[in-house]
């Protein structure tokens, strides 16, 4: 017999969590403020963010870069942990959603706001309908795939001369102000942020988490699977054409880089660091991430060993993730008992 | 008869690169993306016994196979069997350190195309008079003795036998004693030591280069991809189809296109026959 008494940990949601949960949250501010600080410290935070940095124009860049890079890990979370597709392919959208908006603003000359609108919207249609052939596939198989779209393309591009071959675009309109620039992009990360949890929330996000958990029951209810991971595929690609397309106009140009290697793994890097399935995780992590990266800018290509160190450090020992270990953190507590 | 003989030079130089990735994923279902990182590690170790330890060549050859063997069983070690099962994460994990072996080497200093390794002879035979460097042949070679080895090891061999067995089924070959783990580890083993021994007869005839990595990584998946992720037999069919499909882009096209064709044969192949040309069909398992 183990002399030792054994012992577990248990957890137990707060009180004021529970009574937060339903009508109840009306009841008191303090129940009010539970509920609403985290949200509204993200959204503060993130409206004040150009305001604060507003002195040091090279961190205002790297803050907005954050932002950039949030929406594509949005864009992978989403797909990865809500649908059930993982994509290591995040570049393919930015890619296409960057040359879209390019190719708009120079042979059409539409405005920034124009072209990244609808960039946003034709953009991602292409990518749904490019990637719809491989929406059979499951697990390992559609990750390789999409690992090879954005190579595809980018050897493509070299080898045919097209879009600009090597060189690619170059002279495209930038924006008015600063402030426009911060604040057009925080505003569509926080909208697609929100807008995604509100959808998922919904009816339809209970038939896109039930694909992912038992796609023969989904099919057995008489809804195509397929249907409903391409409206997801839609989705997805909206916010990571969006992020393409205004990365371009940011910096006024696009190349082969847009569909580079770094796109795919930083994404997947922040949402595994910032919690996946959360969607608001992956933001976080792209601001641990992002402003480390420019750290370590000097040291070359150590940046790319510490992020993908870091990144196979919480697959093996935290893969819960930041997000989801500081929410149950808030919600309950912990304690040890005798069994 | 040039394309007949380099296209099967081309062919063979594929099997040695995908042959350790198959291997891997035949036995244990490890996707392991770190398979090109191991291989330039491999050709890098094997420079730095030569040039900078300054060992004899063969030596230099069999410490950088054992590096390679180390660097896999190390790799099962303390990543692989943390998150054996969790397929997404043993495909993000081992390319996160795939990644970080290759961009390390680059940071260490290791660029440009100045470092190589020697040829074993700078002869040159005459095949049906189409001129073979030594080398070329000794590639060949390596891989005709490759699949005999593989061969008889999995047929003759405790160890080799436990590895068809847990290949086929798994759960049979656990109640009869055989350890999943232990078999897991040494297949990664092998499968690094098989691409270390790919890089140190292939990579002698040009220069050892980071971006080689990448290239192995995505031949090795077109390879196993087209032949049928977890198929042998398939591996081998396969490297054949694709090491002619490339020489003949190469010779009657722009090599450009060298790339867009592997990158094509994944796509296509995936999206009509996940399972491969030369594989079994399990299509519940990778479609709905």
């Amino acid at each position: 017999m183990n002399a030792q008494p054994q012992r577990r940990k248990e957890r137990i949601d707060r009180g004021i969590k529970a009574r937060a949960e339903t009508i109840y949250a009306l009841s008191s501010l303090e129940e009010l403020a539970y509920l609403l600080g985290p949200r509204l410290l993200f959204i503060v935070g993130f409206l004040a963010l150009p305001l604060i940095l507003a002195p040091w124009p090279y961190w205002h860049r790297v803050a907005l870069s954050v932002c950039v890079l949030g929406l594509v890990s949005v864009s992978f979370d989403f797909l990865a942990n809500q649908v059930g597709l993982v994509s290591l392919g995040g570049a393919f959208f930015f890619g296409v959603g960057g040359y879209t908006a390019a190719l708009l603003n120079t042979a059409w000359g539409l405005p920034p706001v124009l072209a990244i609108g609808l960039a946003t919207v034709v953009g991602a249609g292409i990518c749904a309908v490019l990637i719809a052939p491989c929406l059979p596939l499951r697990g390992i198989y559609f990750a390789i795939v999409t690992l090879m779209y954005p190579l595809l393309m980018t050897r493509i591009i070299e080898a045919a001369d097209i879009l600009g071959g090597t060189e690619g675009f170059r002279g495209i309109t930038g924006f008015s102000s600063v402030w426009t620039e911060a604040y057009g992009l925080i505003l569509g990360l926080l909208v697609g942020v929100f807008g995604l949890r509100r959808y998922l929330a919904e009816d339809a996000g209970l038939v896109i988490r039930a694909v992912k958990e038992n796609d023969q029951s989904v099919r057995a209810s008489g809804i195509s699977v397929a249907g409903v991971r391409f409206k997801a595929l839609y989705l997805a690609g909206l916010l990571g054409c969006f992020a393409g397309a205004y990365y371009v106009h940011m910096y006024r140009s696009v190349g082969i880089s847009a569909f580079a290697l770094d796109l795919s793994i930083l994404p997947i890097a922040a949402t595994v660091i910032g919690g996946g399935g959360t969607l608001v995780g992956p933001v976080i992590g792209s601001l641990i991430l992002v402003p480390l990266s420019e750290v370590l800018r000097d040291f070359g290509s150590l940046r790319i060993v510490v992020y993908s160190l870091v990144l196979a450090g919480f697959v093996v020992f935290r893969s819960e993730g930041i997000l989801v270990f500081a929410t149950r953190k808030y919600q309950q507590f912990e304690r040890w008992v005798e069994v | 008869m040039d394309i007949v003989i380099y296209g099967f030079i081309q062919s063979v130089a594929l099997l040695l690169m995908a042959f350790g990735f198959s291997l891997v994923y035949g036995v244990s279902r490890l996707p392991n993306f770190a398979h090109g990182a191991l291989y330039v590690l491999t050709g890098f170790v094997a420079w730095a016994f030569v040039n900078r330890a300054g060992w004899p060549y063969p030596l230099a050859v069999v410490g950088a196979l054992a590096v390679a063997g180390l660097a896999g069983l190390l790799l099962y070690q303390f990543v692989l069997k943390r998150i054996r099962g969790m397929e997404m994460s043993e495909v993000i994990a081992s390319y996160a350190i795939g990644l970080a072996i290759l961009e390390g080497l680059r940071w260490w200093g290791f660029r440009g195309g100045t470092h190589a390794l020697p040829t074993v002879s700078d002869g040159v035979a005459f095949l049906f008079d189409v001129p073979v460097d030594h080398q070329r042949l000794l590639v060949v070679g390596v891989g005709a003795a490759l699949l005999v080895g593989i061969w008889a090891y999995t047929r003759f061999s405790k160890a080799g036998l436990a590895l068809r067995a847990i290949a086929q089924d798994e759960r049979a070959a656990m109640m009869l004693g055989i350890d999943s783990d232990r078999t897991g580890m040494l297949a990664v083993a092998l499968g690094s030591a098989l691409a270390g021994l790919a890089a140190v007869v292939i990579f002698p005839l040009g220069s050892i280069v980071i971006e080689e990595g990448y290239k192995v990584l995505i031949y090795a998946l077109a390879v196993c991809v087209v032949g049928g992720l977890g198929s042998w037999v398939g591996t081998v069919l396969a490297s054949f189809l694709l090491g002619f499909a490339q020489y003949v882009t190469v010779a009657y096209g722009k090599p450009h296109y060298q790339m867009v064709v592997m990158l094509l044969a994944i796509v296509v192949t995936l999206v009509v026959r996940p399972s491969g040309l030369f594989g079994r069909q399990k299509s519940l398992e990778e479609r709905v």
